[in-house]
């Protein structure tokens, strides 16, 4: 898998994508989102990664649209047709992945870059992070998924006012808002992103991306509709392996070893 | 032996057929198709069955039709064959069948499900009608009953565009009647059937006739034509143990006399 501006290796059943423009704070530009939704294609083909963990090389983890693209050409950016064609997918891919998605936030997030992070199940954050929407500071709407996923974390009062100001939101205070799961010390961050990813990693896989289904739905449909899909999805979750694992292992007074079958 | 095109089986009075080209995404070429009339004309004559379901697997329910087999006709050559003409004995099975659709749901694929009385999509499904991708127009029902099914401005968009939809959307313009995950779109759809198989199979087959009929007739017509079927269902033995089995609050055994 010949990637020019991306770092994809599988260790552990974990799934790492580097966004790896460290001098440009990996900003997006058309070969990532190209490159990303080559990715997590072949991510979501390869039944031995049960984790996806997303992170940054460098300092940043990223810092959304590179600009320099955007202003390159003689003509304006077409955002519409560039959000079709290269954000939307990955978004998408990224969102329907059968297995728990983890951004590890090594670095400053920003615009599309935060997005990204945003678009992932579960966020982990060095504590000296800084969050910034920016989108709202060159006049433009904060795309990528953010003002579908950032008003059902933080609700719509708290969502608008971080899109209308953009102002730099600290881990902290991420951490307080809900925006993040975990907040770590820069020195420990490898470490405990590394840990949290493994252990995603080793849960029952179908039974977590059917919870994620169940949970998406949830914010859609009424509780009778809601109920009747549980039951669905519950159908199918008691005939994964992990389920009869998981239920031998509670008899037998052990520790479940799922597979993710 | 030729391929099996069509794998068939039953589950009690609910019969199972699965299109199986997976090697083409289903495509339907002549054989298949068929395979596929000739077993529900069989299946339709089969006291034992009560109901169908018609699917294909989780990547496809059907591509679409077998471009390789028409690409270089002529005019004369498709005239000659009119092998779509023979989809129209579809039309005439009188026991209901489900389509059970997953993965893509294309061109003839799409029609041959709304060939169908009941679709039931599954999450992963997408339907289209790309035709006018590649030069032609849907040529076996698909501009009369997407039409039928979803509105004229919805269906012309659609058509015209041949872009693809998802279930959702067609739960929305109500061509599925249901969403349901993925893997379970079979299980669902079979457990419709069998419900379906439990009630009379002459006023179920009835019933069936009487909606569709509603496609083909004036209002005043088919309302005629209900009234008539209704009146002459008090000749069945089933009428006579459905109301009998309401009135003593027990189930109605339906033997399909």
């Amino acid at each position: 898998m010949g990637f020019e501006t991306l770092l994809v290796e599988t260790e552990n059943h974990v799934c790492t994508v580097t966004l790896n423009r460290p001098d440009a704070m990996n900003a997006i530009d058309e070969r990532v989102t190209k490159e990303l939704q080559k990715a997590l294609k072949e991510i979501s083909r390869d039944k031995t990664v049960r984790c996806l963990l997303l992170t940054g090389a460098g300092r940043a983890f990223c810092v959304g649209q590179d600009l320099k693209e955007a202003t390159a050409g003689k003509k304006p950016l077409d955002f519409a047709t560039r959000l079709r064609r290269g954000y939307n997918p990955v978004i998408q891919q990224l969102m329907s992945l059968e297995i728990p998605t983890l951004a590890g936030i090594n670095g400053a997030a920003a615009g599309a870059g935060w997005s990204l992070a945003l678009a992932c199940d579960m966020r982990i954050a060095a504590s000296n992070v800084k969050f910034v929407s920016a989108f709202s500071n060159i006049g433009l709407v904060p795309d990528s998924a953010m003002t579908w996923t950032l008003p059902r974390l933080v609700g719509y009062a708290k969502a608008l006012e971080i899109a209308w100001f953009s102002d730099p939101i600290s881990a902290e205070t991420a951490l307080q808002l809900g925006l993040i799961h975990r907040m770590v010390e820069p020195d420990n961050f490898a470490s405990a992103t590394r840990d949290m990813a493994v252990r995603l990693a080793g849960r029952p896989t179908k039974g977590l991306a059917l919870a994620r289904r169940a949970m998406v739905a949830g914010m859609q449909n009424d509780v009778a509709a809601q109920l009747e899909y549980e039951a669905m999805l519950q159908g199918i979750a008691g005939q994964t392996k992990d389920y009869q694992e998981g239920v031998t292992a509670f008899i037998e007074k052990r520790q479940a070893e799922f597979t993710g079958e | 032996m030729a391929d099996e095109y069509i794998l068939t089986r039953t589950e009690g009075r609910v019969a199972v057929l699965t299109l199986n080209r997976p090697d083409v995404l289903n495509a339907l070429n002549i054989p298949l198709m068929d395979q596929l009339i000739e077993t529900m004309e069989r299946l339709d004559n089969d006291p034992a069955v009560r109901c169908m379901v018609l699917t294909g697997n989780q990547k496809a329910f059907a591509a679409g039709a077998d471009i390789k087999e028409m690409a270089e006709a002529s005019v004369v050559d498709m005239y000659e064959r009119n092998n779509l003409a023979r989809w129209e004995r579809i039309k005439r099975v009188r026991k209901p069948i489900i389509a059970a659709v997953s993965g893509f749901c294309l061109g003839g694929g799409c029609e041959l499900a709304m060939h169908c009385d009941i679709i039931i999509a599954a999450e992963s499904a997408q339907f289209g009608q790309p035709e006018i991708n590649i030069g032609v127009i849907p040529g076996a029902g698909g501009t009369q009953r997407l039409s039928k099914a979803v509105g004229k401005y919805r269906a012309m968009e659609l058509i015209l565009t041949g872009r693809f939809f998802t279930a959702k959307e067609a739960y929305e313009m109500g061509l599925a009647t249901r969403v349901v995950p993925t893997e379970v779109c079979l299980e669902e759809s079979v457990k419709l059937a069998k419900e379906i198989a439990e009630r009379s199979p002459m006023a179920v087959r009835f019933a069936k006739e009487a909606v569709l009929k509603a496609f083909e007739s004036p209002l005043s017509e088919g309302l005629d034509y209900e009234r008539k079927i209704f009146y002459m269902l008090f000749a069945t033995e089933d009428q006579k143990e459905g109301m009998k089995a309401f009135m003593e609050k027990r189930k109605a055994e339906y033997t399909g006399r």
